[in-house]
């Protein structure tokens, strides 16, 4: 449900084009989305496996994103809820340290964001929100934060942790609250889901994702030197046209790599912001970016091969 | 915060524009956090009716360190006793709790709640469930108690998991009808595991045997208290060698038993004084 139609800049870039005539051959629906749909189908198996128990009586995880247990076997916990939880100042069992040792584990080496845009249920809820955005015309982007003030949030978070002795954010963390609203069907939770979805439509484009929310600033940091990134590898082959930058949550991490060739900055998107959501392989038309691993500096840069490679699909 | 302002001092504009972010940024942080904060304090206080899983750590502050809010004890509960809090119930939002007139505890003897808990905040050390300690009974009202008003209801005692030691029938003289008994339901805090069976089992339209909360329902002895007879038990006599017994003072015109320590003096009721009372 991300933003299908570009802003009205990058419109003006594609008419621009169009008026040179360099028409780019015609990509399909499923072509233009694939990563968009592969996420949702992610962040519906993830609720999934949770929802078969209580709707049919076959259990596959109990409990929720804090933290579960799968097939009675496969100990999961969110990693910042026992921080949360040291920060308070309880010492906890083992098991609670088993989990967040493997999902800390997991994100560190695949990408810490993709927390973000492959599991979290409040994603579709602030892409949602982005939609109706583009689609209302809304052309303010409102309170924008930097997007570092994540941050400061995070440490907050840690800091009332200590103070109250409690696990703070699980108070209010709207993730949670959307997870017992669908698996546990605590439908009064959805207030903060409302809230988010509200708050980003109205008050901050992109404001809860891509400025304030301090798990996705843990997962970041978390994956700071994760494997899996996205490179612009046909960067050459870029003609501006901003698509990219209007559908990416984290637009600052692309001019790195995309306009990096000059000052020989490598293709890959290093930015532990970027969510590897994958968009932007999505929308670009002329396939400058591609899924890769992060030390794969390597790039398409003689013309004839981009101009011959220029349908979208990756090698 | 302008862009447009002049920098004619020796100050950076960057700089200045740095330091403003990173204050706007601390400062909005910590407004937030401050209203988490008082959200949380306002949090700890729960209504009486709730009641925590069994080994839920006693103190609430210390429960809502550890507990992650899972749900996993829901989920292990086979009698759908637990449930986890909704926005609007009162109890920290999605910590759990179960409410015993609605549905109690059934003190499963494996208590899978507890060995679900991957935080501990449900304490692994519990492992007898007659030692748990959610709660305590209270015969919250003897006036409209059936039992009380002389009839043999009796139900709450039957109910009892732990019966005749959580919960006794003490007879006594029923004062209206002079000549038949009242079996008193008493609850022994020390063996009561606080699962509400009684009080979902009290036939009234309103419960008039309760589980209450440990913190609500019972009092606390100062530390340094200590119980005199208790001592003289433990010591086998008094703490203190050679201390002189004085005569016991009572009222009215009483004689003292000589010479016997501790024995209570033989109080004649037709002496005592005209304005006493006991
Ligand atoms: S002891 Fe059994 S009935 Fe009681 S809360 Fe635990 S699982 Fe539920
Ligand atoms: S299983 Fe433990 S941590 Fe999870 S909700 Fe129950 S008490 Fe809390
Ligand atoms: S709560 Fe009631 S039923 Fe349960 S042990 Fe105590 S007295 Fe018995
Ligand atoms: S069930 Fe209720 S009315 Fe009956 S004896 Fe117990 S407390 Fe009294």
């Amino acid at each position: 449900m991300t933003a299908l139609s570009p802003t009205p800049k990058a419109r003006l870039n594609r008419e621009a084009r169009l008026a040179a005539q360099e028409v780019l051959p015609a990509r399909g629906f499923l072509t233009r989305n694939k990563f968009l749909l592969l996420r949702r189908l992610s962040q519906t198996l993830v609720l999934a496996l949770f929802l078969t128990g209580p709707l049919f009586g076959l259990w596959i995880a109990k409990g929720t994103l804090a933290s579960s247990m799968t097939f009675g076997i496969l100990p999961l916990t969110d990693p910042l809820v026992l921080v949360q939880m040291l920060a308070a100042r309880h010492a906890p069992e083992g098991l609670a340290i088993l989990g967040a040792a493997i999902v800390a584990v997991g994100y560190a080496l695949v990408s810490g964001r993709a927390y973000c845009s492959w599991v979290c249920p409040i994603n579709p809820v602030t892409d949602l929100a982005h939609w109706t955005r583009e689609k209302l015309g809304l052309q303010s982007k409102g309170w924008q934060p930097k997007p570092e003030t994540r941050f400061w949030v995070l440490a907050m978070v840690l800091v009332v942790s200590g103070v109250t002795g409690s696990i703070a954010w699980e108070l209010v963390n709207p993730i949670t609250h959307a997870f017992r609203v669908v698996v546990f069907g605590a439908t009064a939770s959805l207030t903060f889901v409302v809230a988010v979805f509200l708050f980003d439509l109205f008050v901050a484009r992109r404001g809860w994702c891509s400025h304030l929310c301090p798990v996705g600033a843990f997962y970041g940091l978390l994956g700071a030197g994760a494997l899996v990134k996205v490179s612009t590898f046909k960067r050459a082959a870029c003609d501006h046209c901003m698509d990219c930058y209007a559908v990416c949550p984290e637009p600052h991490v692309i001019s790195p790599a995309l306009e990096g060739a000059k000052k020989g900055a490598s293709p890959v998107i290093s930015s532990r912001d970027c969510t590897t959501c994958g968009r932007c392989i999505d929308v670009c038309d002329r396939g400058v970016f591609r899924f890769t691993h992060r030390f794969d500096a390597s790039e398409t840069t003689t013309v004839d091969a981009v101009r011959s490679n220029c349908s979208g699909e990756t090698p | 915060m302008s862009a447009s302002r002049k920098s004619d001092g020796p100050s950076n504009p960057e700089r200045r524009r740095l330091v403003e972010t990173t204050l706007r940024g601390a400062v909005g942080a910590g407004v937030a956090g401050a209203l988490i904060g008082a959200y949380q304090r306002s949090a700890e206080a729960m209504p009486t009716q709730a009641i925590r899983p069994p080994g839920a750590l006693p103190d609430e502050r210390a429960f809502l360190a550890a507990c992650v809010r899972c749900g996993l004890c829901v989920r292990a509960c086979p009698w759908n006793t637990l449930k986890l809090a909704d926005l609007g119930d009162h109890v920290a939002s999605g910590t759990p709790y179960f409410i015993a007139r609605k549905t109690p505890c059934e003190m499963c003897e494996d208590i899978p709640c507890v060995k679900a808990c991957p935080t501990g905040a449900l304490d692994h050390g519990l492992v007898d469930i007659n030692k748990a300690k959610m709660g305590t009974a209270v015969l919250v009202d003897e006036e409209n108690c059936l039992n009380f008003l002389g009839l043999r209801c009796d139900v709450c005692y039957r109910d009892c998991p732990v019966i005749d030691k959580a919960l006794t029938l003490e007879m006594e003289s029923n004062p209206r009808t002079r000549k038949h008994a009242i079996f008193r339901p008493t609850v022994h805090a020390s063996d009561c595991t606080g699962c509400g069976k009684c009080e979902k089992s009290c036939v009234l339209e309103e419960a008039a045997i309760k589980v209450l909360p440990l913190k609500v329902a019972r009092g606390e002895l100062g530390r340094h208290y200590r119980l005199g007879w208790k001592e003289y038990e433990k010591h086998q006599g008094p703490l203190v060698d050679g201390i002189v017994d004085l005569p016991d003072r009572a009222p009215g015109d009483v004689t003292p038993p000589s010479g016997v320590p501790d024995t209570p003096p033989i109080i004649d009721p037709t002496k005592l004084g005209k304005g006493w009372k006991p």
